[in-house]
């Protein structure tokens, strides 16, 4: 009984949690200025809130197969998530949808300024 | 537990409607791209959640599948605004 009341109160935690990262992701979309730092705040329920939430379904009903399928739905979620958000900043990088001014740090121009001086030649 | 329930589903909700008004009123199509990966993920875990809290695992090649395949819109819009810059 003491066991179900664990279980109960460990869903619980991690469906707040995940739960908790998806409106933190909404508010970040709302609240950020610019590209980069929306899709900052857009993979923290991609991967952490999905974590959470599928090991949650593992310790809601543990079994092989739920195991399984959990950790290939981690593994794709997590190998798949990483290249879209790099795609995704390297495309506003590219055409500017970013505010340099709000910008700490760039170590990106002085190396894509040759590149794009050598691609520009098209 | 059914104020836990009520409460993620006000979270995921707001999070939802967030990322909702974000797709309407982005500037560009970057910010919309990247809103729609946030409601997919809003809703990957709403249905997590749900089968977490009702004990079943229905819906677990749901999210396989959602796992593997949503990397492709975002992907291709990201290739095609790299090469035409009109926004």
């Amino acid at each position: 009984m003491s066991g179900d009341v664990i279980r109960d109160v460990f869903t619980a935690v991690l469906v707040l949690l995940s739960a908790f990262l998806c409106f933190a992701a909404g508010v970040g979309l709302i609240r950020f200025r610019d590209v980069l730092s929306r899709l900052h705040s857009s993979t923290k329920p991609q991967i952490l809130g999905l974590m959470a939430i599928v090991a949650d379904v593992v310790v809601a009903n543990p079994s092989v197969a739920t195991i399984t399928l959990a950790l290939a739905i981690v593994f794709f979620q997590s190998l798949t998530a990483p290249i879209a958000a790099h795609m995704l900043g390297r495309a506003a990088f590219r055409t500017d949808h970013f505010r340099r001014d709000i910008l700490v740090v760039d170590e990106v121009s002085p190396l894509s300024g040759s590149s794009r001086s050598h691609s520009s030649d098209e | 537990m059914s104020v836990v329930i009520v409460i993620a589903g006000l979270l995921f909700g707001a999070g939802a409607v967030a990322a909702l008004w974000r797709i309407i009123r982005g500037p560009s199509a970057l910010d919309r791209i990247i809103a729609s990966d946030v409601l997919i993920a809003t809703a990957m875990c709403a249905v997590g959640a749900e089968m977490a809290i009702n004990r079943h695992t229905d819906n677990l090649p749901v999210l396989l599948v959602l796992a593997l395949f949503t990397v492709v819109g975002s992907v291709s819009v990201a290739r095609f605004i790299s090469t035409r810059d009109d926004t």
